[in-house]
């Protein structure tokens, strides 16, 4: 069955059963390898990828439920300008260690400042709390969202 | 290419060798593309004779000084998330005068002789937090060598005295005459000179990069998707395999029936081992449906019953009987029969998974006459060599790829996923990409073992310790890993932060059984010894404080007249935390001091325990002295992911056996830490020249009791079995 995707504004035709999880049509199918596998039951967050702009776990979403949704992944998230500052809060403030779970941190983060542009403590905790990262970057996580809150803030 | 041959520069024309110390050598050619090749050993811990031997010394890494001026370095440690490329490209930058964008980090290839750690005993491998302790000493002096014979050669050209000249920014300069000559131009003509006798290394005070804050270099290509971990890597016409291992360890493979698996759209094959069974499909979609609709029976094999509680009952029984001796200071017997009081304790931890963010995969292509594997290991030489033996190839034949690693943790010192992956991928025509479900990553782990631990002191009028009894058993990693570093019943990680470096105690007996538990593996676990045996002893120290009915900080600082670098992190940490002030009901404090790795380190975490038990670290402040700090921003980027893993074990951790099988299964059922969890985490540090310590483990050693201790100031009970169990911390 053919099923057609729309991912970082171009269209992809695949052929693979309906039930399928998006994440593997990305990574395997797409040859798109920044979305990332963790765990397979939504308990990581390491495969966010937005779905309409909705922070959506790649893992668990059927490639048939997409239908016309705009699916942007971490290869294009530097695109918007949310997107870019919170890439650059990343790099500011060396969040990254194996770097392996930052492509879903980094869609989280970019949905929760998209939609909220002064975040509090228990609005980043809420936004999350559902990446998991075990290096243990938490701490420079939360420095960088509400960094990248401050400059989008500056810029306008 | 220069590394296709083993010997490599060894072999090269114009070699001189000379001792620039007891312990580092050097050797310089011409590289194979021109320009100047520099070849040097880093300092053997075991073996050190042989490396004492100029004639028999190899290099084990190499710089290259291009034509072009650039400067690439080859050696055997892989980035895994601790930052050790940002901070050895720094090393090497600060004495050969360039900019960090000038150097270039290449993985060694693998080969044991040429790569080792000399840390590791010869191991070509990543681990122990050493990268930066063994890199210190011989990349400063290469760097050093390289610039003094770079300067020669402008000097010779120019002809006038190597001492009028200097380097910066990747020039000689002649301040006299306003000359300056790129090291390009310079790198053919030194590498035709001597190596010099002797090069004096910057002093401290002359540090442009060590001590500042550097840029990690591989963050970019982290936040775009574009960083390439082994997991991601697509050979051409790659096949995607996941796989199903025999639930209980030992056990076999009885009967698959397939049907349904192959009628998957998707799904290629399905091979079938002794002991295991794989799904190859297009991609892992179709593969995971497919191993979802085997229907496989197992032989459960001789462990089919086993638990948790067999294993703990052994050890128990176990430390009924003496150990190996690991520490004799004085006479405990008489002491211990002199003393006023005496205290028993038990304490128990459990067996740990690893659970890095990227499960285990490897991808392997077997052709007729050789093989390719693509994987991030943190001991490459060894998956060379397992692909080789379980291929029959030759090792000469196997080529492997080394890439990023999506956390190590000790984990991916382990070979046995490639071991599997290449039996797998004997069975398929083409690349395999063979990736682990998270179900299996962590049904399937390597774990860190299960210890029991017997502890005891006497106790003098003042309620200090005269007599300090520890007796433990457990699994040795080194014996299995490293046999030759397991001597006489005894090696040097498993009694690592039991043995006592930092309390002055007069009388003390440390002994170790080594028990190796049947039917589950064990492996290296980030904070490897000191992770069990720090929380054992701080949390029995801090048991003697209470008794006495001493603060726990002013009862170790009097221990502590001996150690001054470790009492005066205790007073620091104790300081910035706060420590004596009140605390609201139901949240307390508590403290941890340790010296391992080469790093003294002391913590203090905040605690809020609930009425249904539950318990919430707010706060962690530590102080930590690691003697030299090459890259501070990078230290305290380790410190803080280390408390965050070491308090995911604390209120956590924990991988049980029933019935033969572990019982858990994903991050629903093995814990760990998550944002709305994260304490805050203050790090300070203590500015020196010493040496540098390891940082990437010490943490998370350190923070367990820490997190404990304050249980019991925040509620009395007393925690000597992890994970915490909120059941016992119920309170009206």
């Amino acid at each position: 069955m053919d099923i057609t995707i729309k991912v970082n504004g171009a269209e992809h035709k695949v052929d693979v059963d309906g039930d399928t999880p998006l994440l593997w049509v990305l990574r395997d199918v797409l040859g798109m390898t920044g979305t990332k596998f963790g765990c397979g039951l939504a308990l990581c967050g390491a495969c966010t990828v937005h779905v309409n702009g909705v922070a959506t776990r790649s893992c668990v979403t059927p490639v048939e439920s997409v239908g016309n949704s705009e699916v942007t992944t971490i290869e294009a998230i530097g695109r918007t300008s949310s997107g870019r500052e919170i890439q650059r809060a990343w790099l500011d403030l060396e969040v990254v260690q194996c770097g392996y779970c930052q492509s879903g941190q980094i869609m989280s983060a970019v949905a929760l400042l998209a939609s909220n542009l002064h975040p509090s403590d228990s609005d980043i905790d809420a936004a999350m709390s559902g990446n998991i990262c075990r290096c243990g970057t938490y701490v420079r996580i939360r420095e960088a969202i509400k960094h990248a809150a401050t400059s989008s803030a500056a810029t306008g | 290419m220069l590394f296709d041959r083993p010997g490599g520069i060894a072999a090269d024309r114009d070699n001189t060798a000379c001792a620039m110390s007891r312990r580092v050598f050097l050797k310089t050619g011409v590289a194979a593309a021109g320009g100047l090749m520099l070849g040097f050993g880093f300092p053997a811990l075991l073996g050190e004779a042989a490396a004492e031997a100029p004639d028999s010394f190899s290099p084990n890494a190499f710089i290259r000084i291009g034509t072009d001026g650039s400067v690439t370095l080859t050696m055997p440690y892989v980035e895994m998330g601790q930052g050790a490329y940002t901070s050895i490209s720094m090393l090497i930058a600060e004495e050969l005068e360039v900019g960090m964008s000038q150097v270039r980090l290449e993985h060694a290839p693998p080969n044991e002789k040429l790569y080792g750690n000399p840390v590791l005993g010869g191991i070509q491998a990543t681990g122990n937090s050493n990268a930066i302790r063994a890199a210190w000493g011989p990349l400063r002096q290469a760097g050093a060598t390289a610039r003094v014979m770079l300067i020669a050669a402008a000097a010779q050209r120019w002809r006038v005295e190597p001492s009028s000249c200097h380097a910066e920014r990747g020039k000689v300069v002649h301040s006299a005459s306003a000359r300056r000559i790129k090291y390009g131009d310079l790198a053919g003509a030194a590498a035709r000179l001597p190596i010099p006798e002797k090069v004096a290394l910057k002093r401290p005070e002359e540090f442009k990069l060590i001590g500042t804050p550097a840029k990690r270099l591989d963050a970019p290509s982290k936040v775009n998707g574009t960083a390439v971990y082994g997991i991601d890597v697509r050979p051409l016409g790659v096949k995607i395999a996941t796989l199903a291992q025999s639930p209980v360890f030992g056990g076999r493979l009885k009967s698959v029936d397939d049907t349904a698996a192959k009628a998957i759209k998707g799904v290629r094959q399905i091979v079938q081992l002794d002991d295991a069974v794989a799904v190859v499909a297009d991609h892992m979609g179709a593969a995971k449906k497919g191993l979802a609709a085997l229907s496989i029976e197992w032989d459960n094999g001789p462990n089919a019953t086993l638990s948790t509680d067999d294993i703990a009952r052994d050890l128990e029984k176990g430390t009924l009987h003496p150990g190996a001796v690991a520490q004799n200071v004085g006479d405990v017997v008489k002491a211990m029969a002199a003393a006023v009081s005496k205290v028993d304790s038990i304490y128990r931890v459990p067996f740990l998974a690893h659970a890095t963010m990227e499960p285990m995969n490897c991808t392997v292509e077997v052709r007729k006459d050789s093989c390719e594997v693509w994987v991030g290991n943190q001991a490459i030489a060894r998956a060379q060599a397992t692909a080789a033996k379980t291929t029959g190839l030759p090792l000469d034949k196997v080529v492997v790829h080394n890439h990023l690693i999506g956390g190590g943790f000790g984990r991916r010192l382990e070979i046995d996923g490639i071991t599997r992956a290449v039996q797998i991928a004997m069975h398929v025509e083409g690349p395999v990409k063979v990736v682990w479900t998270r179900e299996e990553d962590i049904q399937h782990d390597m774990y860190r073992p299960y210890f029991f631990d017997r502890i005891s002191a006497g106790l003098d009028r003042a309620g200090m310790p005269v007599a300090w009894t520890h007796r433990f058993a457990g699994s040795s990693i080194l014996a299995r890993w490293l046999p030759p570093a397991f001597n006489n019943g005894l090696d040097g990680d498993t009694t690592d932060g039991a043995i006592h470096r930092l309390y002055d105690l007069p009388n003390v007996r440390v002994e170790y059984l080594r028990m190796e538990p049947p039917g589950i593996p064990t492996a290296f676990w980030r904070s490897v010894g000191p992770s069990h045996n720090v929380f054992v002893v701080e949390s029995f120290m801090d048991e003697l404080a209470a008794i006495a009915k001493k603060d726990p900080v002013d009862y170790r600082r009097v221990l502590l007249e001996k150690a001054p670098r470790a009492k005066a992190v205790l007073e620091l940490v104790a300081e910035k935390a706060n420590w004596g002030q009140p605390l609201p009901q139901g949240s307390g404090r508590g403290v941890s001091t340790q010296f391992v790795f080469g790093t003294y380190m002391a913590h203090v975490a905040e605690v809020e325990v609930s009425k249904e038990g539950g318990v919430r670290v707010r706060r962690v402040v530590c102080a930590l002295d690691c003697g030299s700090i090459v890259n501070p921003d990078t230290v305290r980027a380790q410190v803080q992911g280390a408390v965050i893993f070491g308090i995911s074990a604390a209120l956590y951790g924990e991988i049980t056996l029933k019935d033969g099988r572990v019982e858990q299964t994903n991050f629903n059922t093995y814990q760990v830490l998550r944002m709305n969890e994260a304490p805050t985490i203050e790090v300070h540090l203590i500015q020196n020249t010493e040496p540098p310590g390891g940082m990437g483990e010490p943490g998370t050693s350190a923070i367990v009791p820490a997190v404990t201790n304050a249980i019991f100031a925040a509620t009395g009970k007393r925690l000597r079995k992890l994970p915490v169990d909120p059941a016992e911390l119920k309170h009206a």
